[in-house]
């Protein structure tokens, strides 16, 4: 039987390799550079060409349009959610009639531009000034701010239905039948039960529909509303500064990223008890 | 050569009248629209919305592409070992998932204008500069596609598990082989879903180019709906318009998702 008889001598580690610029780091330093240089360009230029006098007239009409853009969404969504939610049981009820409605409304609303349904009720609804005045209801179309706000709750309501849908139908079966195996009643079983599991589900898509209520809402400045968007292209309009899109766009920014941070930590809050 | 184009070229114009789907021979206007306000022709505004369906078609065909290949690039770097290289693409996606696309739109097509003017002044040139509403809301929308698309692609690259490539490797295959060979196929076939999705945005979103002046068919029911103040029904039409267009676009990605999993059927 033959071994080795001495260890093989302990040698240093090879030597790292002198790190090289491969074309991979080259491009990405390139990349990120031409990122800094846009960012310092935009910023020299809103420095060289600040003028007081223009932003404290603009200043506050922007502050407007924030509070605006902030109040249309909330109250989109809170509304759009009520609406849902009897469009979510027509949508999963066993009736034919109920859940093809439904289903039209969903695929109606998702598959035209929220533009076209915004054009559609402000000119195409508000023309009809005789019937709707004496209807008494003249009022709600004659407004750019009523006719925003119930095209983007018509809007949200339909993407909201398939969220909530979705999450419920995400339920197993067995959820159901354990909780009337145990002789709990259906209404309580969906409240205790059904319901908190879905909500988890949806917590993601409900939070992406309200970045893209943010987003969506600045149609609304078409039809002249003052909101952010509206503030926006009222002082281009007046100066012809291309800094009032550079404002608009950092207030998005700075809205839906705050709305993105915040909907991941309560994300990871409510979800600390499954995490293993 | 230039006869030969010119043949080319009427031969195209009578097929796209032929199978033109609104004022075509069997076209919907043509056949439910004489003696209305949607009639072909000078009497009424079918021709002019059906030119309108046609730009926003041109559109969203044209965008795909740059938006796909922009979309494509900016998902390589997010996975990229380089940390540079991921912090230059999550900026990207950051930014224009973030802003809203109308505002997006208007960043390009003035902000190019004004860099051109800018550079043309500096030259000596003093002149208006009025850019290509077309080439503004393509480049802005290609903006916007390609960041969700990178999202989507993105997920679709981190399903592909590692000893795909390592496979690819191990049969000597190099790293562009093993990529075009065995990860895209694979990707294309796990993105389809998300990429339709966006496709579909993506029809919607042409109706923002209305507001720069391109002549899709929301800005050409709203000249229709000036001329002849009957909007709620040029409105419908529209939307009627973009429904069908969904309509089309989701049976085209389910017949693609079909043509793609054909492998699968067969097991």
């Amino acid at each position: 039987m033959s071994y080795s008889k001495a260890l093989i001598p302990p040698r240093a580690p090879p030597t790292e390799a002198a790190t090289r610029m491969r074309p991979a780091r080259m491009t990405g330093y390139v990349v990120v550079s031409l990122w800094a240089l846009l960012g310092l360009a935009l910023l020299a230029m809103m420095i060289s060409n600040w003028d007081n006098e223009k932003f404290f007239k603009y200043g506050p009409r922007f502050l407007h349009g924030l509070l605006t853009t902030v109040e249309l969404v909330a109250v989109s969504i809170v509304f759009g959610a009520l609406l849902s939610v009897p469009l979510a049981f027509a949508r999963m009820s066993k009736n034919r009639l109920f859940s093809g409605l439904a289903y039209v409304y969903v695929y109606v609303f998702r598959g035209t531009p929220i533009l076209a349904q915004l054009f559609l009720i402000y000119y195409g609804l508000g023309g009809f000034r005789t019937e709707w005045q004496s209807v008494g209801l003249w009022w709600f179309f004659r407004e750019a701010w009523y006719c925003g706000l119930l095209s983007l709750t018509l809007n949200t309501a339909a993407y909201q239905t398939e969220i909530l849908r979705g999450a419920i139908i995400s339920v197993p079966r067995g959820q159901h039948e354990a909780a009337s195996s145990l002789g709990i009643g259906k209404l309580v079983a969906f409240f205790k039960i059904v319901l908190p599991q879905a909500l988890i589900v949806a917590l993601r898509p409900y939070g992406n529909e309200i970045i893209l209520m943010v987003k969506g809402s600045a149609v609304v400045a078409i039809i002249t509303v003052f909101d952010l968007m509206g503030e926006t292209r009222y002082a281009f309009s007046q100066t012809y500064d291309y800094q009032a899109y550079l404002w608009a766009a950092i207030f998005y920014l700075t809205i839906v990223e705050i709305l993105r941070h915040g909907l991941e930590w309560t994300e990871r809050r409510l979800t600390r008890h499954l995490t293993r | 050569m230039s006869g030969l184009f010119s043949a080319l070229g009427s031969l195209w114009d009578s097929v796209s009248t032929i199978f033109d789907p609104l004022c075509g021979p069997v076209g919907l206007f043509s056949l439910f629209g004489p003696g209305t306000v949607i009639a072909c022709g000078d009497t009424g505004w079918g021709d002019e919305i059906a030119l309108g369906l046609k730009v926003t078609i041109i559109v969203a065909l044209a965008t795909l592409p740059i938006g796909l290949l922009i979309g494509f690039l900016v998902a390589l770097g997010q996975q990229s070992e380089e940390k540079s290289v991921r912090l230059a693409a999550s900026i990207y996606t950051t930014i224009f998932r973030g802003l809203p696309e109308l505002l997006t739109l208007f960043i390009v097509y003035y902000g190019i204008q004004i860099a051109i003017q800018a550079a043309l002044s500096s030259l000596g040139y003093q002149g208006r500069v009025e850019i290509n509403a077309f080439v503004a809301g393509m480049l802005a929308l290609s903006v916007v596609f390609s960041a969700y698309c990178a999202e989507v692609l993105l997920s679709a690259f981190r399903a592909i598990p590692k000893g795909q490539y390592e496979a690819g490797s191990a049969l000597g295959l190099s790293r562009s082989r093993t990529m075009r060979l065995i990860v895209l196929p694979q990707l294309i076939r796990i993105a389809l879903p998300g990429l339709g999705n966006l496709w579909m945005n993506l029809l919607k979103d042409t109706s923002y180019v209305s507001i720069i002046g391109l002549t899709d068919i929301l800005r050409q029911t709203g000249i229709a709906v000036r001329a002849t103040k009957e909007a709620f029904f040029f409105y419908l039409v529209a939307c009627a318009l973009y429904l069908i267009l969904a309509i089309v676009s989701s049976a085209g990605l389910g017949f693609i998702d079909r043509w793609t999993k054909r492998s699968e059927a067969s097991r």
